[in-house]
């Protein structure tokens, strides 16, 4: 056996726990878990049968933690996780799921298949079946701070635009502020606009704010890669900022991983529980129009619908807060078919996007949303995560369809009441 | 008392049920034992919702499907329910087992009529069949399915028929049927623990698990 099986299977043997032995034990074949996932939706393929991408660690649970397995092991029956097993699995952990975390959501059982997923791909990174692109982007992170390259000149000099442009003091590495603004690498990098809005609302709000120099976005490729080292030195940079600063609360960016990152996965990935509060930037801006610290002034009359990110609404249970904002300023606003907590993914989430390799499957899976977005036929689509919003742009712009994509917190930005 | 078949039935009320009782149950407990010794990590982040309330109430919940999920997978879905149904009918509310049972732990409840019992036989029965045909039809489940569904497929359909054939004495000798009823059953009651039958008992942890992740999120489930 090779050293990279080698440790793979010790990742996995590692990640096998209560709840995945009960999940594995449960589970009746029943196939509803297919059903639910983008992927054998729009392919009918029953390779991307959401429980079947998790056939290597189920024969590991199987052969190594149950009874009748080691029994059947000792015999020499059972049969092994080999080196090729893994390559040829690579395809399905990670170009065909998106961890969007419906299968979850439907399996009859309770499995719940997409943490597990992500718990496989800790078996597969360490074996080195983790795909290129993603592989890349972690030592990107890792040497130059983001996936995306060294992005501080770049947010110096929106900083410095955006003071210019609206009068308002952006604050970098000022200590004893509420919060420190993290955004996403994708926001820094294209969708800079969200700074400027970020700025007037905290401003109008009397919320007080920071960036840091030293942690400024949030994208996290250790979760997607599947990297638990790696995953806890991305987010111990965001902890260490947020705790040189003394801020009482981190806002995590309209970035649906990035909240997955910093807000659940994290304190687990340190090890202990965070000195200061998390909050999402549109649960933030939800708190504030309850506490009439947002106002707004006028509506958009276009039509417009919603997409939900998966890892903030389905996996992370901001549901009513981003429709609430939106029905503030817009009287137009349609939802699509499966709105809400079961809505369907862009197709990009989890790593999918970054990988080549898988560029015409999303496609394809993307037309489950194509059909919901032209039943609405919206005239603009707003989201909260700037991953969903990138994806959404170029798999609209790939099936010739004129919508506008925005962020929800630039679009609050616009009717901003400015008394 | 010359039945030649008398002691085979003998057998299979006595040694053979209490063999098949101890296997369940000690079978059931060391894999319970087996899930639960892994252990889960305690969830460090500062948690939104009551994950333990939510995780208790998706043990029920999940009961019901997702809106628009049945038209997806119907067959799987209503053969599901009508199979799973029509087999706690016919098994709690016949006489006879009510009697076994109650020798068991000592509760007793009211019987239904035959007529209801053999419907809910004959419901479990087709049900179990269109569940064949679509593990066999349908590419997802053909390709998901293994020797343990095949097996539990015949393990659970058995007793139903078996059943069936002995109380209305159809397929020759009667004592006969009733044996061979019974060790039908115990085939079942022996594989239950080493088998995904195993999933009446622990459904209800993973659906706990599941409910608590989601709940501790504020997130649906
Ligand atoms: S839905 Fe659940 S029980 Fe059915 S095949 Fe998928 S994981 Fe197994
Ligand atoms: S998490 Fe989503 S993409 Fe992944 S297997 Fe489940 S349904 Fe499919």
């Amino acid at each position: 056996m090779s050293a990279s099986l080698e440790k793979g299977l010790n990742a996995l043997r590692e990640q096998i726990d209560a709840p995945v032995a009960s999940f594995f034990t449960s589970c009746v074949s029943c196939g509803i878990c297919a059903e639910a996932c983008l992927f054998y939706q729009e392919t009918g393929d029953p390779k991307y049968t959401p429980i079947h991408k998790l056939e290597p660690m189920r024969r590991i649970w199987s052969n190594e933690f149950t009874l009748l397995g080691r029994a059947k092991s000792m015999l020499g029956m059972g049969r092994k996780v080999t080196e090729q097993d893994l390559a040829d699995w690579e395809e399905l952990v990670y170009d065909s799921c998106t961890m969007c975390g419906r299968c979850t959501l439907v399996c009859p059982v309770g499995n719940d298949i997409t943490m597990m997923i992500r718990k496989m791909r800790e078996g597969m990174s360490a074996s080195g079946n983790a795909p290129e692109e993603l592989v890349a982007g972690a030592k990107r992170h890792w040497e130059k701070g983001s996936p995306m390259g060294d992005l501080l000149p770049a947010l110096t000099a929106h900083v410095k635009n955006v003071e210019k442009s609206t009068g308002i003091q952006v604050n970098v590495d000022k200590k004893g502020v509420d919060y420190l603004v993290i955004l996403s690498a994708q926001e820094v990098a294209v969708y800079n606009e969200v700074i400027e809005a970020l700025a007037r609302i905290l401003d109008k709000a009397g919320v007080s704010w920071t960036f840091s120099s030293e942690a400024f976005e949030g994208t996290n490729v250790g979760i997607q890669i599947g990297s638990k080292d790696l995953a806890r030195e991305f987010v111990s940079r965001t902890v260490n900022a947020a705790e040189k600063l003394k801020v009482k609360g981190v806002i995590s960016p309209e970035c649906g991983h990035a909240y997955q990152a910093l807000r659940w996965e994290g304190p687990n990935l340190i090890g202990r529980t965070y000195p200061f509060e998390v909050v999402h930037v549109i649960e933030l801006l939800d708190r504030l129009r309850a506490d009439g610290r947002l106002k707004t002034k006028g509506m958009d009359h276009a039509k417009l619908t919603f997409h939900d990110p998966c890892q903030i609404n389905r996996r992370g249970g901001i549901n009513h807060e981003p429709r609430r904002l939106l029905n503030m300023v817009a009287d137009n606003f349609t939802e699509t078919e499966d709105a809400g907590t079961m809505n369907w993914c862009c197709g990009g989430g989890g790593g999918v996007g970054s990988n080549e390799s898988a560029t015409e499957l999303r496609l394809q899976a993307f037309q489950r949303k194509k059909r919901q977005f032209e039943a609405v036929a919206p005239e603009k689509i707003v989201t909260m995560c700037a991953y969903c919003h990138h994806i959404l742009e170029e798999s609209l712009e790939h099936y010739d369809m004129d919508i506008e994509v925005q962020g929800l917190t630039e679009l609050m930005a616009e009717y901003l009441e400015d008394a | 008392m010359n039945n030649p078949y008398f002691d085979l039935l003998m057998w299979a009320r006595g040694p053979g049920f209490d063999i098949a009782l101890t296997i369940m149950v000690g079978g059931i407990l060391l894999r319970l034992v087996e899930i639960f010794v892994l252990g889960r990590k305690k969830d460090l982040a500062a948690p939104k919702g009551n994950g333990v309330l939510q995780g208790l109430r998706t043990v029920f919940t999940r009961s019901v499907p997702r809106k628009g999920a049945m038209k997806e997978a119907p067959v799987t879905y209503i053969a599901g329910y009508l199979f799973h149904i029509g087999f706690f009918v016919a098994f709690l509310f016949l006489g006879a087992h009510i009697a076994l049972i109650g020798d068991l732990i000592g509760i007793q409840w009211p019987a239904a009529n035959k007529a209801l019992i053999e419907i809910a036989t004959a419901i479990a029965v087709v049900a179990l069949i269109a569940l064949l045909w679509t593990r066999f039809k349908d590419p997802v489940r053909r390709a998901l399915s293994t020797f343990d569904d095949y097996l539990v497929w015949v393990l659970s359909i058995l007793p139903l028929v078996t059943g069936y054939a002995a109380v209305n004495t159809m397929f020759g000798d009667s004592t006969l049927m009733m044996a061979i009823h019974m060790l039908s059953a115990e085939a079942l009651m022996i594989a239950f623990p080493f088998t995904k039958l195993m999933h009446a008992v622990t459904f209800a942890v993973s659906r706990y698990y599941n409910g608590s992740i989601q709940g501790r999120k504020g997130a649906e489930s």
